[in-house]
């Protein structure tokens, strides 16, 4: 028993060294989000807060637009989702409930959609933008979040959808139901956990959209959004690194809410919509 | 991996049909409500047609109009005109020339290199460690990886430039009390240094899917295997040749290409962290190159042709990609 102890010794140093190394930036920023001026341009760094300051929120809270730059990621990712969710609610029900002609080539597409390069589509998309008039404007970034979005809302919910017998659907159509209205009672209550995180993770990745908002919304500095605006804060001549880490914090509470809320469904969830294509 | 379970689409390309209820055994009042025949046939198309159309003009017709820019002249004449000429393959010409297009191409293929293999190399550690830690540590250990999770990119982005900034950082810190000569360092005015900085961020992001989807996989291994290789005295080197390895392939083989892919085509993390003020010209991969020539220098058409031969090498990848996931899923299959 001894021995064993001893020889897990080395593995619980490892553990704890990739424990350290992953929660230090995080850690690092939280801290100096909270800690008073003084304590940042320190040249010796202080690993335990000596003394909370709510200093740099204020800061933060106070630059020009800040509330814009919430209510544009707002508006942006959670209209984007909500329009995701719905589409991809329509076409899962076809994939997983019908079967028609171009059933496989559609799934096809919708795999290839999910790796799409959207890295390298900025300069057409913006001219695409250019084009219609639609260049410093939301609803534009709204759409390319709803697409970029919505492969992976089709392949988790059909996931889910698969999951929930079809005998349960037919029986209420035995029951007379239509089969919308069967959709409605029966498989829609079911499918709701689905639903709630397949958009949370949707609403995840338009929060942290940056290289679009970026080549979108360059002129006019209202219409940002929030990665757009903490980075050019970050590249700003007089940084003011505790309000810049005050501002990373309060962009991250969402997300780490959602991480919470989805706990065990993050690994499970995410790994089987990402890894399936 | 639950995966296997709920997605079995392509390889099984139709349902069993459905059966109906026997008429006999209804004991509703109102028969069920049955559709035409063209009110059957058309709802799948109806339900879908929206995706389709979603896909198709923000997704397919932007690689279309990147492929046409790729044969235009368009520069900022033509941005304001809105009307420009065909060059054939003129700007590919131009590309091909240019010595700076060939270096960024290098750099992006050897970055990605450098990303993956360090990627795939610590989640393997890391999901094996994850394997063999007790309950409590290896809830400690996840509550680490999923922080770094979810760290927003442009948040982590900007949280390291604070850790590697030159006079008050933390890390050049650590490297002087280490003993290194790192005092006021400037990670932010060399390519290579900032590509340090950029790899590590992105190496530090990534590792939380890769590990954990390793780990998934190495889960569903039943613990028999390993004691009976165990009682037939075979080592841990052994062991994870022989039993985790090959079990582990296609999940490594999926895991790998789909960070080949990611990493290859990463915007984001080099432009924050060297966009403005930054080496950018040292640091570039192919997505930013493009990106530079097209908003910075107004070269659209240029810029038209570097992401349309980006696109090309993604297509080779993820045609790669592709080929593993639906081999897996076959073989889930059986």
């Amino acid at each position: 028993m001894k021995a064993r102890t001893l020889k897990r010794i080395p593995l619980n140093i490892a553990a704890l060294l990739v424990f350290a190394v992953s929660i230090f930036p995080v850690y690092w920023m939280i801290l100096t989000a909270f800690k008073p001026a003084k304590d940042i341009q320190s040249s010796t760094p202080k690993f335990l807060p000596s003394s909370i300051s709510f200093h740099n929120f204020d800061t933060a809270v106070n630059t020009p637009n800040f509330w814009d730059y919430w209510r544009n990621s707002l508006l942006v990712a959670g209209c984007g989702v909500l329009l995701a969710l719905v589409v991809a609610c329509f076409a899962a029900f076809a994939v997983a409930r019908m079967h028609w002609k171009g059933r496989a080539p559609f799934i096809l597409m919708v795999f290839i959609a999910q790796m799409a390069p959207w890295e390298a589509l900025m300069i057409p998309m913006y001219l695409i933008a250019r084009d219609n008039d639609l260049l410093d404007s939301l609803p534009m970034l709204t759409a390319i979040y709803f697409v970029m979005t919505l492969p992976f809302s089709i392949v988790t919910l059909r996931g889910f959808l698969g999951g929930i017998p079809v005998e349960l659907e037919e029986a209420a159509r035995v029951d007379g139901c239509s089969r919308f209205t069967a959709f409605r009672k029966v498989v829609f209550p079911l499918l709701a956990p689905g639903l709630l995180s397949t958009s949370l993770f949707g609403f995840i990745t338009a929060w942290n959209e940056f290289a679009f908002a970026n080549a979108l919304l360059l002129n006019k500095p209202e219409q940002r959004t929030l990665p757009t605006w903490l980075n050019s804060f970050s590249n700003g001549l007089t940084i003011d690194w505790g309000a810049i880490m005050a501002a990373s914090t309060l962009f991250m509470l969402p997300v780490l809410a959602i991480f919470l809320v989805l706990q065990g469904k993050v690994t499970g969830g995410l790994t089987s919509g990402a890894v399936k294509g | 991996m639950s995966a296997s379970k709920a997605d079995a689409v392509v390889a099984t390309p139709t349902q069993p049909p459905r059966k109906q209820a026997p008429s006999g055994a209804r004991r509703a009042s109102k028969p069920p409500r049955k559709p035409s025949g063209i009110v059957k046939t058309v709802t799948p198309y109806l339900l879908v047609a929206p995706a389709i159309l979603g896909i198709a003009f923000l997704l397919f017709y932007p690689v279309v109009r990147n492929v046409m820019l790729s044969f235009q002249h368009y520069r900022f004449k033509q941005l304001i005109s809105r009307s420009a000429d065909y060059v054939g393959w003129e700007n590919y010409q131009a590309v091909f020339k240019d010595d700076e297009f060939w270096e960024v191409t290098r750099r992006t293929f050897y970055f990605t290199a450098v990303n993956v293999v360090a990627i795939m190399v610590i989640s393997t550690l890391c999901a094996l460690m994850l394997m063999k830690l007790g309950k409590a540590m290896r809830i400690v250990v996840l509550i680490g990886l999923v922080a770094a999770w979810a760290t927003p990119v442009i948040a982590a982005t900007t949280i390291f430039k604070w850790l590697f900034r030159s006079d008050n950082g933390v890390v050049n810190w650590a490297l002087v009390k280490l003993g290194f000569d790192y005092e006021g360092y400037t990670w932010f005015a060399h390519g290579t240094s900032t590509l340090t900085v950029v790899t590590l961020l992105i190496v530090w992001q990534s590792i939380p899917f890769a590990t954990l989807t390793l780990y998934a996989g190495l889960t569903t291994v039943s613990t028999d295997v390993y004691e009976s290789a165990r009682l037939d005295g075979a080592g841990p080197v052994r062991i994870f040749r022989s039993i985790t390895f090959p079990i582990l392939r296609p999940i490594f083989a999926l895991v790998t290409s789909l960070e080949v892919i990611w990493i290859f085509k990463s915007f984001a993390q080099i432009w924050a962290i060297a966009g403005e003020n930054g080496p950018i010209n040292d640091v570039r991969t192919l997505p930013v190159y493009a990106y530079q020539q097209g908003m910075s220098l107004k070269l659209f058409d240029m810029a038209g042709a570097i992401s349309t031969i980006t696109v090309l090498i993604l297509v080779v990848m993820l045609v790669f990609y592709f080929r593993q996931m639906f081999k897996q899923e076959r073989e889930a299959d059986k």
